[in-house]
């Protein structure tokens, strides 16, 4: 039986609650974009209730804590039907009292699931590093970004916490919003076309301060100038810092 | 090219020989101003040599009044000298990091005049970043041998990791290369600095009001392969100063040569040990979280890393008796002993083996190196073998299949297996 949700991760918790209501667990949840109808298989459409979905959170983190409850959403931001349904499966075998599958490292979803949440980890490490600010002529902060998979959630109070003192934005291009600090509040922006070509090209509407050239010059020359050119090593240097990661990245453009 | 660009390149360049750029290991938090330490330490970027760019490491100046052979800033050398201001100094880490690309300032110096007055500028530069800046971000900043006590103590309130590198790994090297120096001028602080961090954590226990004091401990290079000491007198060194000083890290820094006047050393063209640098890092780690102990991998009748293989690897070769091991029943410490399983994968085997006994397929799926591992553990399905596979062979075929990166560096025995 395919469910099928809106995307969010409060829909995908409602997939669980459905299951349960239904009795029925051979479930793949998979979103309307994604969904290739199949005439073999039967499919419902679940309606995101945040009632529901509060309510398997409440019960997940009772059952396991409330660090690995969070497991499940980062598990989720990796984006891909696969990890949904293992995800599916491992909540609801928890749900049923097999709290301690989650170590079991010789099942194939708990592999998959580990797997996930290592990628998604090393991601959210990654943008964390490779994050790059520009600073436009009012003072702001701005970046945009597009990682692999939907990290901006699991980044956000790394960037409040230490750019306390100064407005930025880190905005993901690839899903098309971002977050806003406005040194007193964190909020959720979704730009238009246009807005996001000038946060890109800036052109016209988002001047650059006047320093910000100047400074990016000087870090591309430190950036050249603490490499050893006797131990050159590419293949190293890629493996750190993968191409596609590059158009945003001053030192490497 | 502007007047700063130019010092940033004079004093980038000169300060690279450095090898450490960690900014892991301190908790310091964001109180008030901008800026906080990441305590598993992040690396904004790689140079094309494949090393991190987390720190913004300069030097304040590359004039020096010393004249060691091994260093590109020596009195004798014929290079531009520059200078920073404290000022320029600030703007740089300020700048660079509100821009999110440095975790934080890693600042050394050339000595001049004498240690006491260098110490004194390089005082100046981190108070004003943490003062003035409410900078709270990492500082990793350079002990000046020689600078008085009440100075480096000050230093030491404000920045998150101090450093003293050895240089050459014994006396008699460091004789050969900087008549000037010794390693005691450089253990007396080390000594000083760690007596320090521990009174600090004593007296943290006991009141409320916690203040740090080089949170992030203290670390030293040696440069490899400028003088003629063998690896297991590098890492007996090593882990003296491990136990003796609580460092935090080692670093080993293959020599690249600067200079064909000293005959003594590698001259311009020879490359850089790169191999055996990565030798001497695993077994320093294999020291330091693999439960190892050093006569284990090295001793007076083995002083030289193989440098075909990793060294666990090339230590399991050498006790076959202790293997293979069954990973179904065998402790923790012996698991992470077996080539090609890491501490991560052996956690994951202890926890999932409570489920029932493990498989090949499914030990393969864990992420370990398999091909490795294999001839060193059983799994649950693993064909009865009778006696041991010769350890000549086992080596042979690791070395056959492996496409290391070490493969066309070392020897060219490689051609009596292929």
């Amino acid at each position: 039986m395919y469910y099928i949700f809106d995307g969010t991760y409060y829909g995908w918790l409602c997939c669980i609650f459905e299951a349960f209501e239904r009795k029925d667990f051979s479930v793949k949840p998979i979103t309307k974009e994604l969904y290739l109808p199949d005439i073999f298989a039967e499919d419902i459409y679940i309606y995101t209730d945040s009632e529901k979905a509060s309510r398997v959170l409440k019960g997940l983190q009772e059952r396991v804590g409330k660090n690995i409850a969070l497991d499940f959403f980062r598990a989720f931001l990796f984006e891909s039907p696969e990890v949904w349904q293992a995800a599916f499966y491992l909540c609801v075998q928890i749900f049923k009292g097999n709290k301690d599958i989650l170590s079991n490292f010789g099942n194939d979803a708990v592999m998959k699931f580990s797997d996930a949440l290592r990628k998604v980890s090393r991601e959210r490490h990654r943008m964390k590093a490779f994050v790059r600010f520009q600073q436009s002529s009012d003072g702001l902060y701005f970046a945009v970004f597009e990682p692999d998979f939907n990290v901006l959630p699991l980044i956000i109070s790394f960037f409040k916490n230490r750019y306390t003192d100064q407005p930025w934005i880190i905005y993901d291009l690839k899903r098309n919003y971002g977050i806003y600090w406005d040194k007193i509040n964190i909020t959720e922006v979704e730009l238009n076309a246009a807005e996001v070509k000038d946060m890109v090209h800036t052109s016209t509407v988002v001047s650059l301060d006047e320093q910000e050239e100047y400074y990016k010059n000087l870090w591309q020359q430190y950036f050249k100038s603490t490499n050893i050119v006797a131990r050159k090593n590419m293949k190293l240097h890629l493996r750190h810092v993968p191409r596609r990661y590059w158009k945003y990245l001053p030192e490497k453009n | 090219m502007d007047r700063l660009e130019e010092k940033l390149k004079i004093l980038a360049d000169a300060a690279k020989y450095d090898v450490s750029c960690s900014s892991s290991g301190s908790k310091r938090k964001n109180i008030g101003g901008i800026g906080d330490a990441s305590s598993s330490g992040i690396c904004h970027s790689y140079t094309e040599d494949g090393r991190c760019v987390s720190l913004l490491k300069i030097l304040l100046t590359n004039h020096c009044i010393y004249d060691c052979a091994f260093c590109v800033s020596r009195k004798s050398n014929d290079v531009q000298r520059a200078a920073f201001t404290v000022e320029e100094v600030v703007k740089l880490t300020m700048n660079f990091y509100r821009r999110n690309y440095i975790e934080g300032l890693f600042l050394s110096s050339g000595i001049f005049k004498d240690a006491d007055y260098t110490m004194e500028r390089l005082l100046k530069i981190v108070k004003k970043l943490r003062l003035e800046e409410r900078y709270n971000g990492y500082i990793h900043l350079k002990t000046i041998p020689g600078a008085s006590d009440e100075m480096i103590r000050e230093a030491g309130m404000y920045v998150d990791r101090m450093s003293i590198n050895l240089e050459m790994p014994t006396e008699l090297g460091l004789k050969l290369m900087a008549p000037e120096k010794d390693h005691e001028s450089v253990k007396k602080p080390l000594n000083f600095i760690n007596q320090e961090i521990q009174s600090y954590k004593q007296e943290s226990k006991l009141i409320k009001y916690k203040p740090t004091f080089v949170p992030a401990g203290q670390s030293t290079q040696m440069v490899i392969g400028a003088t003629p000491e063998n690896d297991f007198e590098i890492m007996s060194v090593a882990d003296k100063f491990y136990k003796d000083y609580n460092l935090k890290r080692v670093y080993y820094s293959g020599y690249i040569p600067i200079q064909n006047d000293n005959s003594l050393l590698p001259q311009i063209g020879t490359k850089p040990p790169l191999v055996r640098e990565n030798r001497l890092y695993q077994t320093d780690w294999l020291l330091r979280f693999y439960g190892f102990e050093l006569n284990e991998i090295l001793n007076p009748s083995f002083q030289e890393l193989d440098l075909e293989v990793d060294p666990k690897l090339s230590w399991a070769l050498r006790n076959p008796h202790l293997f293979p091991v069954d990973i179904n029943t065998a402790d923790y410490s012996m698991i992470i002993r077996i080539p090609g399983i890491g501490r991560q994968s052996a956690l994951k085997i202890i926890k999932a083996r409570k489920f029932g006994r493990l498989h090949e397929y499914q030990i393969k799926k864990m992420g370990i190196a398999f091909n490795r591992a294999r001839h060193f553990m059983v799994c649950a399905d693993s064909p009865f073998q009778l006696g041991f596979a010769s350890m000549d062979q086992v080596r042979a075929q690791i070395v056959n299949k492996s496409a290391s990166k070490t493969k066309q560096l070392v020897s060219p025995q490689l051609n009596l297996f292929a």
